[in-house]
This record gives structure tokens, sequence and C-alpha cells, in this order.
């Protein structure tokens, strides 16, 4: 059995920083199990969130080697040998402890999105084809990776008019859905700050669960918006055929 | 990478300073390899462009165009500018790819740092308004653009295929495969298939429906919309492939017509 | 209204309180939408007869009681297979998405145990598609849920449960919630043993908590085992493989290549029952058979890369990722793991009432519909069915009760448990002791249990129980501190454990997820008689009672018995 070192990062709003622990390594083991053995053998406080150790809940996020990933799904042989391993905190959101943030503002932006509201009369049938794209982002389980590494939250902290991708996502499952009624393009364009995002991927690139955010979601999304506010042609056509709809 | 490493957390987001990350992997390859391929490009097309001439090879009953000077208008119309009429298209080309979802982030990244990769810090002291302002905000005109260079492409095409009749001893024009005609085909399919992916046409040609199966038009529209997210899944290597094409075709050209090399007939 | 547990039962019975018109708290010791429920996989059991027209309630109710062989509360049986199906169909009306049929229905697949192809399902996450789709429907409705508190104790008014004492995890100061009811929904018991697909949360707190306050524990040697858990790499061992794999068409094959379901179970082979599979799996490694990691192979390589990718992503992935496996391309190693507690605390069919006013309970925490093993599928939609039924009942119960008041002194009381942890003088380590009980547990009330074995558990846990009240926080102050958390979630542990091991003790035959090496065969007593369990005086009284049945649904029983005989 061979040792590695761990850096975590330990500490609470205040502040804190990275304590070493040595981590006697097991074959197939990953972050998190690194994590639980440093709790068992040498820092029982310390903070972190888990739940299924199997990439389908998303509560154990965290930046490891400065990669927003889930320490349950980091596999130690696929870290770079011979150099201690670090383990900090998702950095877009307050700390509480450890490597436990405040992640709060994702539950107050999903309050504010109009849940899905079906067309009245419907008989709910649905073929496979129409709920694909829909599936794809229903598929998401929460981790807020993509909300910790989007630049507009992380360097420009524009929590306060911005959604973020998981909402993107969210709000993209709602507009595709083909039996719901509501129109949240307004609310796209305005609250959620969709024009925000310049669509430089980075939600993508750490989602575990693999969803196309920019391509699928996302710049779909911008296109309805387009359609919407900024196609003259398709503004024109509206007007003259009376389906304007008002927001 | 440790002197930029960010030793303790801030509380939330904000600029963390150009390059403060944790990261121990090469992030700035990525963004400088594009920096230095988009550079190249520029300064090679810009050139190419501004010569105003040998981009069309007609030696030995070749007639190969060179995709910058597409159409070419000073032989169709008598459009004859004080400067080089490439800049009378090429906007159409430069607007479709600058206004490209693919590109848009691929230069925010190398040359706007915003961000420079992912979890990377960037400079303190922006103001930053993604998408909303000017004038980025005109990135929402990107399906003109489309419209645009379709019409383009359009050209480009049939230049590929007269690139495959060469004029014969009688003055008239008989089948025949070139190197150039070769080279020609492979650049319009590669901007094609660029074009093919892109997201505001699989948006226009289906994606903005909610329903894909609840009418016959819908249906055929569904699968449009599949045909194209498969290009779009390529989107990006579709983007440099054709970027390069189109110049190696403009240069094979340049280099024919300035007899540093010879095409090379096949039949 | 106070709910314990935004688990799907949790959520379901919150959505029915708050459209009660009644202020509803939910209560969760992790961030909401991060419960259990995500793990499971397979689908939602309900007879919509979308796929195969010829199921019904009857036919739904008859496999519930045969696959729990005729253990269950007949009523609960009842009322499951008749609501589920409406339960789904209202699922769909809140935003869920699932699989499709060609005509555009919700899609159903085969399943152990199930007569015909019944669970709604999409793909193979069909755990997190309930649970956000009730999260959403639930904040949209006006739930008030905190989140990331855990509650320490029940508080009682007389008889009457009237509030809840608990602290939040991430200051560790106390809180207290008063209701008129109060529904336990915090899910299973999986963390008293050592091979478990349960989360941390999965420590039996409302089977511990109910006990605690005087209810009734039910069928607690009842633990199933799930067949198909990650024997390989350590650090997964016993992360679920979902049942799915087997209703897709996966065949479990020994080191010998032999596809040995044919010998125990040639009918329904590897869509056997969960406690048949579990046992031959067992039993093929026992007797040098296994595979090199101490399971079996399990197959799905045949259905060819892409179907396997499409129906069942979550677990190309697992396996790919987490034991560089592809399984679009040869077999997955699997091995039982300790997945549901079939046990829990005793209830009402109609309302989920326990015996303590004001108290009641849903999901995997409350017993009865299960009985001596559950059906694939029939978890996702026992919660529905009864989280909706238990969110009624108290809904019912808190318009009528009039106000209570809490004691004082039960307060301080709680509040000195919780501090207590701080100043032991030599604290015993809550780690170790987990691990131990977690050891005990595994191997001498396992899958296989046998007399001497069971005592031999018996007088461990006495010994732990007083360990535990030693164990103290090694470090650290009350901010968020997972060892005076564990040091608390050990005592419900070791409530459970006990009553597991005490009524295996008592139940002198092998039924269904309860098998006796000594008493290898059915038995006719206990094949109508349940085990109860509850405190009397700080010592826990186990006893048997007659099973719940119902005059009217005696015809169904009697013909599926008789079908089974031929």
């Amino acid at each position: 059995m061979s040792k590695r070192e761990f850096k975590v990062w330990r500490g609470d709003a205040a502040g804190g920083k990275f304590v070493s622990y040595p981590v006697d390594v097991e074959e197939g083991m990953v972050v998190l199990d690194a994590i639980h053995q440093i709790q068992r053998q040498q820092a029982p406080d310390l903070a972190c969130r888990w739940n299924c150790k199997a990439a389908k809940c998303g509560s154990c996020s965290a930046e490891v080697n400065g990669k927003p990933r889930l320490m349950c799904k980091t596999r130690l042989d696929s870290l770079p040998d011979g150099e201690p391993v670090t383990v900090h905190p998702m950095r877009s959101f307050p700390i509480m402890r450890d490597l436990v943030t405040d992640v709060a503002w994702n539950y107050t932006v999903n309050r504010k999105i109009p849940p899905f509201t079906p067309k009245k009369d419907t008989q709910w049938l649905m073929q496979q084809e129409d709920v694909d794209r829909v599936q794809e982002f229903r598929k998401c389980i929460e981790c807020f990776l993509c909300q910790n590494v989007c630049h507009v939250v992380r360097e420009h902290d524009k929590k306060d008019h911005f959604a973020g991708p998981r909402f993107f996502v969210r709000i993209a499952s709602l507009e595709m859905h083909p039996l719901d009624s509501l129109d949240r393009i307004p609310l796209l364009k305005k609250e959620a700050g969709l024009g925000l995002c310049n669509i430089t991927k980075c939600c993508t690139e750490v989602c575990p669960e693999e969803i196309h955010i920019t391509d699928n979601a996302i710049i779909p999304m911008k296109e309805r918006v387009v359609d919407r506010y900024y196609d003259p042609v398709q503004i024109v056509i509206r007007k003259l055929t009376g389906k304007d709809k008002k927001d | 990478m440790s002197d930029t490493s960010l030793a303790s957390a801030s509380a939330s987001g904000g600029p963390h300073g150009l390059g403060a990350t944790d990261r121990r992997d090469s992030w700035w390859l990525g963004p400088m390899l594009v920096f230095l391929g988009l550079v190249a490009f520029g300064v090679y097309s810009t050139w190419a462009a501004w010569t105003g001439t040998d981009y069309l090879l007609q030696s030995h009953g070749a007639y190969y165009l060179s995709p910058f000077y597409s159409p070419d208008v000073k032989d169709l119309f008598g459009i004859a500018p004080p400067f080089s009429f490439a800049f009378l298209i090429l906007w159409i080309p430069l607007g479709f790819r600058a206004t490209c979802y693919y590109y848009r982030k691929s230069y925010y990244r190398a040359f706007f740092l915003d961000p420079v990769a992912c979890a990377v810090g960037e400079p303190k002291g922006r103001t930053y308004r993604g998408e909303t302002a000017f004038p980025f905000i005109l990135q929402n005109m990107h399906r003109y653009f489309f419209y645009l260079a379709t019409i383009v492409l359009l050209f480009l095409w049939f230049d590929a295929l007269r690139a495959f009749f060469f004029t014969g001893p009688g003055g008239h024009l008989q089948f025949g495969m070139g190197v150039g005609s070769i080279i020609m085909l492979l650049n319009v399919i590669a901007l094609s298939a660029f074009s093919m992916g892109c997201n505001s046409f699989r948006h226009l040609i289906g994606g903005k429906m909610d329903c894909f199966s609840c009418s016959g038009a819908a249906r055929t529209r569904y699968k449009l919309w599949k045909g194209v997210s498969v290009f779009n899944l390529r989107h990006q290597e579709w983007a440099w492939i054709s970027l390069f094409s189109v110049g190696l075709t403009d240069l094979y050209i340049r280099l024919c017509c300035m007899g540093i090399i010879h095409d090379v007939r096949i039949f | 209204m106070v709910i314990i547990g935004a688990g799907g039962a949790g959520l379901r019975a919150a959505i029915e309180c708050s459209a009660a018109g009644l202020k509803t708290a939910l209560v969760c010791k992790s961030l909401l939408g991060k419960a259990h429920t995500v793990m499971a996989e397979g689908g939602i059991a309900a007879a919509l007869a979308n796929v195969d027209n010829q199921d019904g309630w009857t036919t739904h109710f008859q496999d519930t009681l045969f696959g729990g062989k005729y253990l269950n509360n007949w009523k609960m049986a009842e009322f499951h297979a008749k609501e589920s199906p409406d339960r789904v169909r209202e699922l769909e009306q809140w935003g869920a998405v699932f699989d499709r049929t060609g005509e555009g229905k919700i899609l159903q697949r085969a399943f152990g145990g199930h007569t015909y192809r019944r669970l709604a399902h999409v793909g193979d996450r069909t755990g997190l598609e309930l649970i956000r789709t009730l999260q959403d429907k639930g904040i949209h409705q006006g739930i008030d849920v905190y989140m990331e508190c855990t509650i320490t104790r029940l508080l009682k008014d007389g008889p009457r449960a009237c509030g809840a004492f608990g602290y939040w995890r991430e200051t560790g100061k106390f809180v207290i919630f008063k209701a008129k009811s109060i529904i336990l929904s915090t899910g299973g018991l999986g963390r008293c043993f050592k091979i478990t697909s349960n989360s941390w949360e999965g420590t039996g707190d409302g089977h511990a908590l109910g006990y605690q306050a005087g209810a009734q524990l039910l069928d607690m040697e009842f633990v199933q085992f799930h067949p198909t858990g990650m024997v390989w790499p350590p650090g997964v061992m016993g992360l679920l493989v979902t049942e799915a794999v087997r209703g897709e068409g996966g065949i479990l094959r020994n080191n010998k290549g032999e596809r040995f379901m044919e010998k125990y179970d040639p009918k329904r082979m590897e869509l056997s029952t969960r406690d048949v599979v579990a046992r031959s799996i067992y039993t093929e490694v026992k007797e040098g058979r296994g595979s090199p990691h101490g399971g079996c192979f399990l197959d799905i390589s045949h259905r060819g890369a892409e179907y396997v990718k499409k129906k069942l992503p979550s677990m190309y992935h697992q396996f790919k990722e987490l034991a560089d496996v592809d399984i679009t391309t040869g077999p997955m190693e699997v091995g039982p793991t300790c997945h549901y507690a079939m046990g829990g605390l005793k209830v009402e069919a109609a309302t989920g009432a326990t015996r303590v006013p004001g108290l009641f309970a849903a999901g995997e925490c409350s017993g009865g519909m299960h009985g001596a093993n559950r059906l694939g599928g029939n978890s996702l939609s026992d919660l529905l069915v009864f989280g909706a039924r238990a969110g009624k009942g108290a809904a019912d119960h808190a318009r009528s009760a009039p106000a209570a008041k809490l004691e004082e002194a039960e307060i301080s009381a709680a509040a000195d448990e919780m501090t207590g942890y701080f100043s032991r003088e030599k604290p015993e380590n809550p780690y170790q002791l987990h691990v131990e009980l977690q050891n005990t547990m595994q191997s001498l009330v396992g899958i296989f249990r046998e007399d001497g074995d069971l005592k031999a558990a018996v007088e461990k846990l006495q010994e732990y129980k007083d360990r535990a009240r030693r164990v103290g926080v090694l470090e650290g102050n009350r901010m968020f501190n997972p060892g005076w958390h564990l040091c608390r979630d050990l005592q419900n542990m070791l409530i459970c454990s006990e009553a597991i091991t005490r009524a295996a003790l008592l139940r002198k035959e092998s039924r269904g997820a309860h098998s006796r090496l000594d008493y290898p065969a059915y038995d006719e007593y206990w094949g109508s008689h349940n085990l109860l369990s509850e405190d009397r005086n700080g010592v826990m009284d186990v006893q048997p009672m007659p099973v719940v049945s119902s005059p009217d649904l005696q015809t169904l029983v009697d013909e599926r018995k008789a079908k089974e005989k031929k």
C-alpha cells in the first residue's frame, strides 16, 4: 500500500489554509475515499458533504487540484503522481466550514422559475423523440459545479442578475417540454440574465452528467431570445400576423 | 503554479486576478494555440485579400478561383473598387465566423481572457456585461451572417465544380481533374460541414420547435434537425478544418499563379 | 406540520399537507434533492397496463404479497396496488418526463417478481426524476424547507407527539419545531451494515425516533440484501447496480460460466425475487464459484452497446469510471449489498398513523407494506402512495388536534444529550465503534443467520450500547462537525441493530429476506405472524402478532397461493 499526500483546505468564513494529511492509497480509490479516511483516522471534525458516493446526488462537489469535480468520481490514479492532491471547497460560494460551502443562492434562483404548467385538455401523449432533449436536461444532479465554474459568477459575481448554467438547463427543460404552456423567454432575457453568458463552455466542461449545457440548452435558449427580441424579420412577421406575445 | 495559487478562499465570487488558480495542468496551452492559430490566419488572409492578384489560375485550361475572391464580382458584374474587391466579399465569412458560437468561445478566452480558462482567474478591475451591450450584443445577428454566408457558399460550390472542367484545345470545356480541383472540392465540403453545424441553423431548422412529432412537417424538420445536430456536435473541429482549408486553397492557387508550384493534372 | 426527511415520501407528504392548507415544515439532514431516493434507479411499479394490457391492481397486489411471503399488511398492499397508477400519472402532470411507448404513453419495463412489465422509468435514474419533480412541485407550493438540520428527539405532551428537537449541521445550534402532527420519512438503516448501498444518512433515524417516542417497530428482521452491488474497487463496495440490468436482459454467471439461476429458480431465472437471487449469488461465492473479487458476473453486453448506453447510462458510466469496466463489451462483477429495510414503524394502512397520537410515518421507515421481502420498484410507488396518505392523515389530525405545549424538561434533556458528547472524559471514537458495529451486523446478522451468531450479536450489541454512552467528540466544535453528528447517529443505529437481531433470533424459520441456516424451511406459525418490537421501560420487548389480513382480499390471496403450488 502506497502513501499519498493530501492538502485539504481547512477553515471557515473567517479564513483558512491547506493542511497536509498522509493517506494510504488502495486500488481504485477516489478522492472522497481519501477524505473519509482522513475523517476516520486523522481529522474527525473535517467537514464535507456527501451522500450517494456514486455520482448520482451531486453533494461532494469540490475543487481537486484546482479543477471543479465530484470527489466521488475523481480517481486518484487519474491525478498526477508524485505531487500532493489539493482539495479546496468550491470558490464561488461562501465558505461554511472546510469543504462545505453555502449553496443557498442556487435554491433561491430555482424558486423564481415558474414551474411546469401543462397545457389545458392534454391527453398526456408524448413521443420519445419529443422528450429526449428534456430528459438530457433532467439528468442534472444539481452538483452546482457549473454554477461554481461559470466566470460570470466566479469572477464577475453577478449572482443578483444571473441564473447560471444549471438554471438555464432547468428553464430549457421546461421551455422544450412539449406539453408546457408557459413562456419563460422574457424571464431568460431579463431576470435570468442569459445575455451575460458568453458561452465560454466551462459549465459543459465540468458537468459530471455530461449534459451538453452550452450547445443543447444555453445556445438554443439564446436563439429563442433572438427570435423574440433581436431578429427584425421575425418581429415584423409577428406584428403583422398579430402573434406578438406580450411580455 | 504555487505563486499564483489562491492561498485562502474569498468569501464568494469576485475577480481573483489573472492566472490565479490551483490548476496544475497546462491550462494556458489551449488559449495560446487558439491565439496563434487565429492570428496566423488573420495575417495571411488579410495579406492575401490585400494583394488583389494571383487569385485565379487559368493556365493549362484550368479555372481555379481562390475562395477569398469568390464570387468574382469584377468578372461577373464588372465591379472594380479602388481596393482589392476581396474586401467586398470577405466581411461576410468574417462576420459569420466572428459571430459563430464556437469562435466566440475561443476568442473570448484567447483574446479577451474572459475567462482565459476554466477555474482560472481573470484580470481585475474590468466591467463585465457579457453579450448584453454593444458591441457583443450584435452577436445576436449571427443568423443573418449565416444566410449571407450560405449564398457565398453556393458560389464556392459552383467554383469547386467549375474546377473540374478544363478548357480543351478546341476551346470546349471538358471534364477533368487536377490536384487543385480536389483541393477546392475538399475545401467546399469542409466549409459546408462548418455551415451545416451552425447553432443558429440548428435552431431555425427544427430546434425552435417544442414538439417534433406533432405534424408531418414537424417530423421532417426533426429529421433535418437530427442531421444538423450531427455536424453541430463537431462544430469546433469543422471550424478549424474549414479555416485551414480555405487558407490552404488560396495558398495553393496563389503559389500556382506565381509559378512557384505547378498544378498536377490527374486526367 | 413537521415532516422529518425530504426523500420521496417526505416530499410527497409535504405536498399533500401544504395542499390541504397547512403550514408545512420539511426538515432534512442533507441539502434538498440529495436524499437516498435519487439512488432508486429501475423504476416505479404501477399497474398502468401501458405495455402489458392484462395487468391490473389485483395482479400487482398478488405479486406484492407473493414477494413479501404473505407477511405484508394486506390493506397496505391493496392501497398500494390500487393507487400507484394515479400517483405515477400525477407525477407526469407535475413535470416528470418518463420514457415513452410507441403510442406516446409511459413506458414500462420488466422487473424481478412482477408478472407483467410494470415499472415506469426514466433510463436508470428514475429516483432522481421523482425527487426533482416533487422538489419543484413542493417549493412552488410554498413548503418551508429546513436543510441540513438533524432531528435528535421527538417531543411529547403526555402521550401526544407535539414537537421535534434538533441541531443545525452548519452551526451546531439547537432548534425546536412545534407541531400538531409529525411525519417521519427518514428512509433506511443500511449504515448498520458494512456492505451497503445506503448513504451516510441511512442511520435509521425515523425508526429510532419513533421507537423512543413509544411507537412500535414491525418486521425488523427483514433486511433486504440487493443481489447486485459493486464488489470492486473497495471504495465503492456495496454501491448499487440497478435491477434494471437484469430487467433489460442481464445474465448472471459464476466463474465457470454457468448461468446458475437455472439451479435456484429455473422459472424466473435472473428476475426471481431479490431474496432468492441474493442468496443464490452468496451460495455460489461461498462454494468457490465466485468472481475474482468475491462476487459473480452480470453480463448485459449481448444487448449491444447502443442499447445499453441508452437504457442504462448511469450504470455504464459508473462501471467505466469507477471500476474501469466497459459493460457494453464485458460482464460486471456484482455481489449482495444491504439495501432496504422492510421493517419499520407500525402504521395504520389508511393514514400512516403510528400508535403515538400525532405521529405518522411513511416510506422506508414505516413497516408492513413489503412483508418479508420487497419487490423492486415497489419502494418508489410505496413512498408516493403512503407519502400522500400519511400527508393527508397528518393534515386531518392536525386540523382537529388542540394546541400542545412543549415540556421544558424534555427540551433540556435533549440539549444535554447533544452537549454531553463534548464533555466525555475519555471519549470513545465514534468512527471506530461504527466500524465494529457494521462488521458485527454484516458477519453475524447478514444474509444467512443462525442461533449462535445471533446470540453473539445480541451480546456484542449490549457491549456497544455501553460504549456508545461514552462516545464523544475528539476534535472540533459544534460547527459542521461530522464526528459529533456520528455520535448521535450511532445511538439510532444501535436501536435498529438490536431490533433486527432480536427479531431475527425469534423468527425460527427462513422466509423472504430472513434466512436461518438452522431453520431453513418455512414455518406455518411464522407464516402468519409478524414480530413487533417496542420499548418497555428501557428494555426492548419483541412479540409476535398475527398478520393484518382482510376478508375482502382473501379470494385474491388464495388464488395466488393455489397458482404457486402448481
